[in-house]
């Protein structure tokens, strides 16, 4: 079972049945990622790019190991700083390696729109990994599987996103993906970060945490950028962190059996209190990291079996 | 002498588009007659338009300082082949056009490589910094037409107002960009929904409705003649028919994209549709149309600026800004006749007879005595355009692919024919 499309970009053009599809396989990696030997061969022989325009730790990591473990020639490429530096331009960088034939190009970028652009120049599968405050596709999925697993359901559920949407590539594919899965979405944050036009979105705008947070099941935090903190956007981390930092006072709010979620890296102590990061019963961001290693695996796993799906003539062309 | 006979005569004086004929001779048109037969020799219009040529405010050249781009001899062949027959030309350059000894140097070139009819425009302050005012004196005799930073709004009030005064005292014409830059800095598209979805930073039309009543109020202090370069928004258009009701020496353009195109064409991140202000949404598309009919917008401009490829195969928040326009002009602006906006004469108004009396020409007029600038065309001939094939060096149109009606025949400047389509 393959994708409807030869790239990952978004969530916004996938269906319910590709995204099922991606979690089905990943639940699959996700038990071979507990067993000693995680080796996978669905991407022997090929080779996987990932070529980050922007600084990244925990993503690029994740990324790599999902394509050791599928068997695939990893190469990492920290592009922040050499080629940008020479005037080397997105597109000539992309063909460059497009000319290395690899099979699979993972592109994280700081401009919305960069990776869409680049996957019309290369004829390998290219994998978003995050394009400015576009969407960042994977992120939504292994959110949708740690949900998943501690739900047992992922439609019919009370979400809140809370934080700086406007920003936030983040939110905009858990909007899309949440939201083709039918459930309720609940936008919290001050109105400074929340983007124009976005209760066109089917979601509903919140200000007070506490009421947004009213008999939810999920409880989403999104990464305060340190550059919105500086009285542009709020007009200090203190006053941020007791209005919408997430508190456990806050939380009591939400279903008692609300999960907690986190995408990385965290600022304990202006948008969430280190002990509810840390409170085994509600937060489930280790696993949200553990589950993006086998939701990527899963992505690529079914984005290479396009690839083999088209004839080497189709290749070439 | 040449005689063009059984064309549809389009004068936007008159408000009259009938089947007649026109006699042009030592540069002027000798005649008009829309009864007597013609002589033996006349050249055949077949029913086409024949209407004064286009006078595009806001040309970029791209001459001095990135003549890759654009060139006097390509944007004079583009503008030929457009029915533009005299291009008003920005100081945007690199450097600006702030002296009059470099205004004369660019008029120089103009006159001898460009095909058509070249009026140069200058810097209101030096270097468009905003901060000291440029020879308007000196400028003026030398032949600037207007003078404007283009984009580069003058932020500081004292400053702004200063050049209004002096301007008023020598009634020299300021083009001013109604955009409030702080506000618009980093935008690339037009709040709302879509920029949301599309991740894109973005500004609200408010941006120009505030700059716009900072001018306004500035105007009525100094009582300085102002044209705004191009309104794009509903906002904007309310606040610009108020002003005029009051009485203000205020009239401003419409760029032709923003009157025929609107922001979900930027799904997809096509940068060919970067343009500044950027695109709007479909509601202040029809209410600027609209106002073209009315007479609230008194000129349709191309905002001709020629980007080469590699400013614009970038993504979409660090491409350059702006699209070259003046070959589709014509065809762009029928789509507003052929929408059911405006009629002809109406739309002659706004490209050629308006401009003309903003900057106090005599062409753009069939009339008798008038320059013999007309351009004959056929207004619903279909085609699809193809970007490969503009004259302008560079090729930067968001129509490319598009499915136009509208198709220049025949331009003459000065009774001499320049272009055959």
């Amino acid at each position: 079972m393959a994708l409807s499309a030869k790239h990952l970009l978004g969530i916004e053009h996938l269906s319910p049945a590709d995204i099922t599809t991606i979690l089905d396989l990943a639940e699959q990696y996700a038990t071979l990622n507990r067993q000693a030997n995680k080796h996978s061969s669905a991407l022997a022989g090929m080779t996987q790019i990932n070529m980050f325009f922007e600084n990244s730790t925990r993503t690029l990591a994740s990324f790599e190991l999902a394509g050791k473990r599928l068997g695939a020639d990893v190469m990492n490429m920290a592009l922040g700083a050499s080629s940008i530096k020479k005037g080397e331009t997105l597109i000539d960088t992309a063909m460059t390696l497009n000319a290395m034939n690899p099979d699979l190009l993972v592109v994280r970028h700081q401009h919305s729109g960069a990776v869409d652009l680049l996957s019309q120049k290369v004829n390998c599968a290219v994998l978003n990994a995050g394009d400015g405050r576009h969407e960042h596709p994977t992120q939504a999925l292994l959110d949708a599987l740690t949900i998943r697993r501690a739900k047992g359901r992922l439609h019919r559920l009370n979400i809140a996103i809370c934080g700086d949407i406007a920003h936030s590539r983040v939110a905009r594919s858990n909007i899309f993906l949440l939201n083709k899965m039918e459930n309720r979405i609940r936008l919290v944050g001050p109105q400074t970060l929340m983007p124009s036009g976005i209760d066109q979105f089917g979601v509903e705008v919140y200000h007070d945490m506490t009421e947004g947070l009213r008999d939810v099941d999920v409880v989403m935090m999104l990464r305060l950028q340190r550059e919105r903190m500086d009285g542009a956007f709020i007009p200090s981390e203190r006053e941020y962190y007791y209005r919408w930092g997430l508190t456990s006072e806050k939380l009591r709010a939400a279903k008692n059996d609300a999960i907690v979620m986190h995408p990385g890296p965290m600022n304990r102590g202006v948008e969430i209190d280190g002990d509810i990061a840390d409170d085994i019963n509600r937060s489930v961001i280790q696993e949200q990291v553990e589950m993006g290693v086998a939701v990527r695996m899963a992505a690529m796993d079914l984005l290479a079996q396009g690839l083999r799906a088209q004839t080497p003539a189709a290749v070439m062309a | 002498m040449t005689t063009l006979t059984n064309a549809r005569l389009i004068d936007p004086e008159n408000g009259t588009d009938a089947i007649g004929t026109v006699t042009l001779g030592d540069g002027k048109i000798k005649t008009i007659n829309y009864d007597t037969p013609p002589p033996q020799d006349a050249i055949d219009c077949a029913g086409k338009c024949l209407a004064p040529g286009i006078i595009d405010i806001g040309v970029k050249i791209c001459e001095p300082g990135e003549r890759h781009k654009e060139s006097f001899a390509s944007a004079g062949a583009a503008a030929a082949a457009g029915g533009v027959t005299t291009m008003v030309i920005r100081p945007d350059t690199e450097p600006a056009i702030d002296t009059p000894e470099l205004l004369e140097f660019v008029h120089r070139r103009a006159v001898a490589d460009s095909m058509v009819n070249v009026l140069p425009m200058a810097a209101l302050t030096l270097g468009r910094a905003g901060r000291e005012m440029a020879e308007i004196g000196f400028l003026s005799d030398a032949g600037a037409v207007a003078f404007t930073d283009c984009d580069a709004v003058i932020t500081d009030n004292k400053v702004f107002a200063r050049c209004l005064t002096y301007a008023k005292g020598l009634d020299a014409l300021i083009i001013s960009h109604a955009q409030e830059p702080m506000l618009s800095s980093g935008a690339s598209a037009t709040s709302g929904a879509l920029a949301t979805k599309l991740g894109l930073p973005s500004v609200s039309t408010i941006a120009e409705r505030m700059q716009l009543q900072r001018d306004l109020a500035l105007i009525e202090m100094t009582g300085a003649r102002v044209h705004f370069d191009q309104l794009s928004s509903r906002v904007g258009l309310n606040v610009l028919a108020r002003a005029k009701a009051k009485g203000l020496r205020v009239t401003a353009g419409a760029s032709i994209h923003h009157l025929t195109l609107n922001e979900m064409d930027l799904e997809g991140y096509p940068t060919f549709f970067k343009l500044k202000p950027p695109l709007r949404a479909e509601d202040d598309r029809v209410a600027l149309a609209s106002a073209v009919a009315s007479g609230v917008i008194d000129v349709i401009s191309s905002m001709h600026t020629p980007q080469d490829e590699e400013s614009k195969r970038l993504p979409f928040e660090a491409a350059a800004s702006g699209a070259v326009a003046m070959e589709t002009l014509l065809p762009a602006a029928m789509q507003l006749v052929h929408g059911g906006y405006l009629d002809l004469p109406t739309l002659w108004r706004a490209l050629s007879l308006n401009p003309a009396k903003l900057l106090g020409l005599d062409a753009g007029r069939l009339a008798i005595g008038a320059p013999a600038d007309l351009i004959l065309f056929d207004p619903d001939k279909p085609f699809v355009l193809d970007r490969t094939l503009l004259k302008s060096k560079s090729k930067n149109t968001p129509y490319d692919g598009r499915r136009m009606q509208g198709q220049v025949l025949r331009s003459y400047v000065a009774g001499q024919e320049i272009y055959r389509g």
